[in-house]
Formats: C-alpha cells, structure tokens, sequence
C-alpha cells in the first residue's frame, strides 16, 4: 500500500533502527515513470484541479456540459445555415465539433500545462516531489473534460442516424492517444521554460491559434487537398491534424447519408496508419521533451 | 550508531535577480554592464548527523539555514558537495507549507499528507489525529486562504508530525503560533526526539533551542561558523546576554 520509498524505519516498531535503510541522496526521484508510482498523490492533484475549477459555483460540474453544446449550437447555425455549408458538407456542424473536442484537448493540455509548475509554486518550493507530476496533471484534467464533449458528440451523431464502427472507435483511441501524448510532451518543455522566463506562456497562447487554424476544423481537409494536391501530405504531417481527422472518421462521416463516399472524398486514405504513425511521432517528441526537462529541472525550485 | 545525514563539501549558488526584461539586458549589453550576478549562499558546509540526534540550526536572517533544509529534503540540490540522507524525510520549511489557498483544510490536509509520502489509508487512519493537533475545529471545511497565518502553520505542523519519518526537519514553525499551541508543538517535537528520530530544528529562540537539541550548528554568511554543544553554540552566537529573555517562561516567545 505504500506510495513512496523509502520506508520509514518507525513503521515498523522497536528498537528504533534505520541501518538497513540506505544512505542516499534526498532529491525525489524523477521522471514520467516516478509519476505514475506515486498515483494517489497524482490523482490527488488532478481532483484538486476539477473542484477548484467549478468551485463556488451552483452548477458545479453541469458547466462542462453546458459549455460544449451552446458551442455545438453556435456552430450549427453559423456554419451550417448563415454561412451555408451544410448544403456542401452535410451535417458539417459534427465536422466542426469533432475538430473542437481534439483542439481543446490539445490547446487545454498545452496551456494549462505551461503554467502548471508556476502556479503550483507553494509545492515545488517546499516539498520533493517528481515535478513531472503537475504537467501530466494538467493533462489528466484536460482529458477529464473531454469526456462530457464525446458524450454531446455521441448523442449528437446518435441523433442523425451514426452508428460505432470499430476502425472508426479505434481511431478515436489513437487520435485522444496521440492528443494525451503530444500534449504532456510539449507542456513538459514548456512548463519548465516557463519558469525561466514567463515569455513562454504568452508563446503558447500564440501557438494555440495557429493549432485551430492548422487542422481540418472549420475547413475540409479536401480543401487542402484540392487546392494543393501532393503537397497536401505535408500537412499530415501535423499529428493534431491526423488526431482531427481520426475522430471526424469515426463520428461524421457516420452521420451522413453515405458514410462510404464521404470516407472516400473527405478522409485521406490509410488515416488509421497515418495516426499511428503520428502516435509515434508524438512519443519521440515526449521521449525528447521527458530529457531536456530532467536538464533544466535541477533548477526550477530556486527560479520560481 | 547510524549515520543519518552526511553533507560533504556543500556549496549553492543562487543568482541575485533571474527576470530581466528584454530592455534592462540590451541597456546592460550596451553600457558593457555585467548582467547576472550570483553569490553563495552556502559554501564549504560539511557535517555528519547521527540518527536520533537533535541539531539546532541557528543564525542571522539570510544566512542560508532554510537553504540547507531544502538540500537536505531534497526539494534542491547542491551545486558542489553531496548531500545524503537515510530514510524518510518530514517536515515543515515555513509555515505555508505546500498549501492550497482555495482547498479546504481536509483537501489539504490529505494532499499534503500525500506529497510527504502517506498513502491514502495512512491518511484516513490518522486524519482524526491530525485535525485534533490542529485544533482548527469548525474551520476544518473552509478554505485554508481565508486562514489565520497560526491556523496554516498549525494545520501544516500537525501533518509533519504525523508522518512516520526517520528526520523530521523543522523550519522556524513556530514563530506564528500562539503560545498554548507553541508548547504543544515543543512537546511533540520532544517525543519525536526521544523516539529516536533525527532532527533539524530552526529557531531563533535559545530557550528552546536548548531545551530541543543537544548539538547546534551556526551558519554565518553561508559558513559553518560554530558546531558543537548547544551552550556552547548560544554562547557564541551571543544571543545568551540579552538580560530579557532566559529566566522569563518565554522560552519560545523570541521564536521570531
Ligand atoms: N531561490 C533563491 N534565489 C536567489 N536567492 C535566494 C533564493 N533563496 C534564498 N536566497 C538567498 O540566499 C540567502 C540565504 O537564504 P535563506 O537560506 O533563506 O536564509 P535563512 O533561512 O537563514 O534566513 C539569502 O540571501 C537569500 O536572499
Ligand atoms: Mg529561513
């Protein structure tokens, strides 16, 4: 049942004796793998996030559906109806939301993150603890929310006729893979940076925009596709896209008259390799982002 | 005997002012001014720590006695010399300890709880124990950031004296308190001491650096200016002429 090592020697009763216990250095031992031992402290931190986040507040956890849906709306009646392209792409207000669900997992993961090891000062400061633990909590929470987004998303496909298929379930699984694992990589490095210089939070915001503009979100990925033919694998290229469009195969095209024809025109080919490959990709980057942060880690209590 | 700390040849370097503004470094750049400036807080700084001894780390503001408690819990590490310790680490480095000022206190207190190492059944089997140390009564649901500095200071010592560690460092705790719940702390602190764990304790107060620890260490400006027998380490520190302050019970009153 225990958390953490090493064992103190007064759990275990007289005489007081600490000479089997080693002599060792005290720092927390660190890294991803440290995180998920100390599990209960780490599902500790993701409560606390939740509850602080809808605290004082009389709907509480209802928020997060609210929120979700007036924007599944929003986009209803602007894309689909004054802008008009419900008549090209049908049901394209599914098509949007898909692409929102993987964004703000993303945007929330990799802002949040950022600001996770500054705004938990009090406890770097004064308590070892493997500091990878805030930015892997802050991707927990993000995920936590995007569960009341599947739902809405799920109701709403359900509504027009969509029905699971399991290439499509497992692309889903890819795609929230490929968001979890990116987003803890790039909020590893940019939560440490961030506490040498606070510029880096401002950086992310920008990042964020052009994240919502660099997927096939409130634009097809024909369009590109059309407009710049081969090149068009280059913007594969970016695993957020590929998580976007995984999850457009899985619920959109499902909820059209002709699922077949719109996998075929809309989605690229291979889209399920496509994201594993992403996948990959993205655990090199957390390969890469897990040592430079073991670098600057030494330093951060002192910084902040 | 066991060795329970060993710091060997420990020096930290801190930078005087890290955040500089893109205008203050090209004025530096031009007018060829140095930018960084750093100093040692600690230098050259060796002693070895039997288990079950109590040391009192005493010396003038800023002379890097909270520094070397945070090298030795781990929370930094040295920038020359090693640092090692046996068994696990408690404690309280200033009253604050780790609080979230929106959690309630029984959110903190399991929190807290966590980050020192208890499990989560460790926790429930003692919660009572701890809020009762405490003693913030009918506050225990409301939020810590609408606490008293004593109430935080409480509720944090309260869960660093429940953890079952081998050193138990504590970090001038007691300077907000007040005196009922001072001497319940100094009684815990004794018991923890006579169970034969290690500890570090910073106080400004002799009184009860005398009454705590049988051994003090002086840091002067990052140096160990003085270790030995704790007479001895009052003396030195000369804290002992002040006419005002021994013979009164205020032992723990000075404990600025
Ligand atoms: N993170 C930090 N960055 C820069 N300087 C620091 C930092 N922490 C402490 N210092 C400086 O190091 C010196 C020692 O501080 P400290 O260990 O807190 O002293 P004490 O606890 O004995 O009062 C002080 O001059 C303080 O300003
Ligand atoms: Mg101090």
């Amino acid at each position: 049942m225990t958390d953490v090592a090493p064992r103190s020697a007064s759990a275990e009763g007289e005489p007081y004796d600490v000479s089997h216990l080693p002599l060792v250095a005290p720092a927390a031992t660190t890294g991803l793998l440290e995180v998920f031992r100390r599990r209960y402290l780490l599902r500790l931190l993701v409560r606390r996030e939740i509850s602080a986040r809808y605290q004082a507040s009389f709907l509480g956890i209802i928020w997060s559906y609210v929120n979700p849906f007036t924007q599944f709306l929003l986009y209803y009646f602007i894309l689909g109806i004054v802008v008009g392209l419900g008549s090209r792409f049908q049901n394209f207000a599914v098509h949007v939301f898909c692409g929102l669900v993987i964004v703000s997992f993303f945007t929330e993961t990799f802002n949040a993150g950022t600001r996770s090891i500054v705004g938990n000062k009090q406890l770097v400061q004064k308590l070892a603890v493997p500091r990878e633990m805030f930015p892997v909590a802050s991707m927990l929470v993000s995920g936590y929310h995007v569960i009341p987004q599947l739902v809405i998303l799920v109701v709403v496909a359900l509504f027009y006729g969509w029905t699971p298929d399991p290439v499509g379930m497992l692309g889903l699984l890819v795609a929230l893979l490929i968001v979890g694992t990116l987003g803890t990589a790039l909020a590893l490095l940019f939560s440490a940076a961030n506490v040498f210089f606070r510029d880096f939070s401002q950086v992310v915001n920008v990042l964020t925009n052009f994240v919502r503009f660099g997927v096939p979100m409130i634009y097809p990925y024909t369009l590109v596709s059309e407009r710049f033919g081969p090149v068009a694998q280059f913007y594969l290229l970016n695993p957020i896209a590929d998580a976007v469009l995984l999850v457009q195969r899985a619920f959109w095209v499902g909820t059209t008259d002709d699922p077949a024809e719109y996998t075929r025109l809309h989605i690229p080919d291979h889209i399920l390799t496509i994201g594993l490959g992403a996948f990959v990709g993205s655990a090199v980057v957390l390969v890469i982002g897990q040592l430079v942060f073991s670098r600057l880690e030494n330093k951060i209590p002192e910084r902040l | 005997m066991t060795t329970s700390i060993v710091v060997d040849g420990v020096a930290k370097k801190f930078t005087l002012r890290y955040h500089r503004t893109l205008k203050q470094v090209t004025v530096a750049a031009v007018r060829r001014q140095e930018l960084s400036n750093s100093f040692w807080a600690l230098q050259d700084v060796s002693f070895e720590v039997q288990q079950g001894e109590s040391i009192g780390l005493m010396g003038l503001n800023g002379s890097g006695k909270s520094t070397l408690l945070k090298l030795v819990n781990g929370v930094m590490r040295p920038d020359k010399g090693s640092v090692l310790t046996r068994g696990r680490i408690a404690g309280l480095i200033a009253a604050r300890a780790g609080f979230h000022p929106q959690l309630s206190g029984r959110e903190n207190i399991y929190l807290n709880a966590a980050v020192q190492g208890m499990s989560e059944a460790e926790t429930k089997r003692k919660f009572d124990d701890i809020v009762d140390f405490a003693d913030i009564g009918k506050f225990l649901d409301s939020q810590v950031g609408h606490y008293s500095s004593g109430m935080t200071a409480r509720l944090g010592f309260s869960v660093a004296v429940h953890v079952d560690s081998d050193i138990f460092l504590a970090d001038e705790v007691l300077a907000v308190g007040d005196r009922p719940f001072k001497k319940k702390c100094m009684e815990r602190m004794q018991e923890i001491r006579d169970s034969g764990r290690t500890i570090f304790y910073v106080s400004h107060a002799p009184g009860s650096v005398r009454k705590m620890c049988d051994r003090v260490i002086v840091l002067e400006e990052g140096r160990v200016g003085f270790d030995g027998p704790t007479n001895a380490g009052i003396k030195y520190l000369k804290y002992d002429s002040k006419p005002d302050e021994d013979d009164t019970d205020d032992d723990l009153g000075a404990d600025i």
